[in-house]
């Protein structure tokens, strides 16, 4: 099933959501990846204030290649999300709705997705000229230092994702590979 | 005796890390063609058209593949009767990379410590691989790597009892465990032999040998087929997101070892298996 999203992307739209629809993201979605996440969480750990509001957002695990002038992004494609899995959890819990990566994440992150409503896409990595197409505008809003890893604000229209994990905690990448395996 | 002067270096390293981060080699695309063919999967086949695309996307507009742009990862081959004029051959290396990867807005990926993890800020210093040999030649190959593939890579030391069926089962176990990690179809490197930096280097330069060439040693022939129709037989597909086309290829090199030893690594690379040489 093919899905058009607007974001904020509510909890009601996660669950229509399943594993294997594609869909098609359209506003504001956010960047951020190593660097970026070890301090949000440090911070909301302490209890600072974030600076960008989490709830219903959707997070793109990304570190683009610079702009050209005149251009508004490098190559943008998805980074491993599983670098991030240690910090999900958290960011899920005060009201993350979405994140778009590449590849697999592990139990807790599955498990905080299904308890609170949150969805994983992947995007087609190493696909990142592609997907610098549908990036419209982008703005550094914190951490500029962390160079290509600082987060942003980016607008998207007709992002091309795939919805890999549900929040029923099914998982495109075991159904995908478990229907096309041959066993030997 | 021929002299080289620094200054050429530096150009033709700036001009070859742009050039692999653009431009998709044709073996690589036309392997990514037939695996449009073959695939048998629809989501899959949706995939790989749109990584063809990008690439068409990327040499129009001269944009990266991917924004993962590596570590550089340098090659020379020099004659030992090449002489080296107006600085450190290392250095002009290095320079070439920074000025590559700034004047082609290339991403900087590399930090400076392992552990402090702070931004060189200039994608320096690369990974430098010198080989000398004989004659005047100077051949220059940059393969930048990403970590995607990089991180899902692995070594191990067999026993010689293992044989050639626990190299197959360590390569198999890898990919198995990589999944959609390294950005399927990817491209496997294996390096059999050797010590145990030996045989990483051997499947890091096995990935630098176009993928349409096979391995003149009959029976590394024979295991690169047999291993990527296994590797196709897993199911990852495209992606990750289930199909045939989980590998376009596998490249091996052999090498000596001890009596002792069966060491076998495994460098996986994504499908924009990027790398550009240069004669100078």
């Amino acid at each position: 099933m093919k899905h058009i999203i607007q974001t904020p992307l509510t909890k009601d739209t996660v669950k229509n959501l399943k594993a294997g629809d594609t869909v098609s993201i359209n506003g504001v979605i956010y960047a951020a990846r190593d660097a970026a996440h070890k301090r949000l969480i440090s911070w909301l750990h302490m209890g600072k204030t974030l600076p960008f509001e989490i709830e219903d957002q959707i997070i793109y695990y990304v570190g683009p290649c610079p702009a050209r002038p005149g251009e508004v992004i490098g190559s943008a494609g998805p980074t491993t999300s599983s670098r991030m899995d240690a910090y999900a959890p958290d960011l899920i819990e005060i009201g993350l709705t979405g994140m778009i990566g590449k590849g697999l994440r592990n139990n807790d992150v599955i498990s905080a997705m299904m308890k609170h409503g949150a969805v994983y896409f992947g995007a087609i990595g190493g696909a990142g000229a592609l997907i610098a197409k549908t990036i419209i505008s982008e703005e550094v809003v914190a951490f500029p230092e962390f160079g290509t890893e600082a987060v942003r604000k980016l607008t998207v229209k007709d992002f091309p994702a795939t919805v890999i994990i549900d929040s029923y905690g099914n998982n495109l990448y075991d159904t995908g590979k478990l229907k096309y395996r041959i066993d030997q | 005796m021929r002299t080289v002067n620094v200054a050429s270096i530096i150009d033709t390293v700036e001009k070859l890390c742009i050039d692999a981060n653009y431009y998709l080699n044709s073996d690589i695309l036309n392997a990514l063609e037939n695996s449009f063919e073959k695939e048998e999967s629809d989501i899959g086949r949706d995939i790989i058209k749109q990584i063809i695309q990008n690439a068409n996307i990327a040499r129009s507009e001269k944009m990266a593949i991917c924004q993962d742009t590596g570590m550089a990862v340098v090659f020379v081959d020099i004659g030992q009767d090449v002489h080296i004029t107006g600085g450190s051959l290392t250095a002009a290396i290095n320079e070439g990379v920074r000025r590559g990867y700034s004047k082609g807005y290339l991403r900087k990926s590399v930090v400076k410590d392992p552990i402090d993890r702070v931004n060189t800020g200039d994608n320096t210093p690369a990974i430098i691989h010198y080989n000398i040999v004989e004659g005047c030649t100077l051949k220059i190959a940059i393969a930048p790597k990403g970590f995607g593939s990089e991180n899902m890579s692995g070594l191990k030391m067999l026993k010689p009892s293992d044989g050639i069926e626990g190299v197959k089962s360590f390569i198999l176990e890898t990919v198995d465990k990589a999944g959609p990690n390294p950005c399927p179809p990817i491209v496997v490197g294996v390096g059999i032999g050797g010590t145990m930096e030996k045989a990483a280097l051997l499947a890091k330069k096995a990935l630098l040998r176009p993928i349409d060439q096979r391995n003149e040693v009959e029976y590394v022939c024979s295991l690169e087929r047999e291993m990527l129709d296994k590797i196709n037989k897993l199911g990852i597909g495209p992606a990750g997101f289930g199909g045939r086309m989980t590998a376009l290829a596998v490249n091996i090199e052999v090498y000596p070892t001890h009596i002792a030893g069966l060491p076998v690594a495994v460098n996986i690379n994504c499908h924009a298996t990027r790398h550009a040489e240069a004669e100078l």
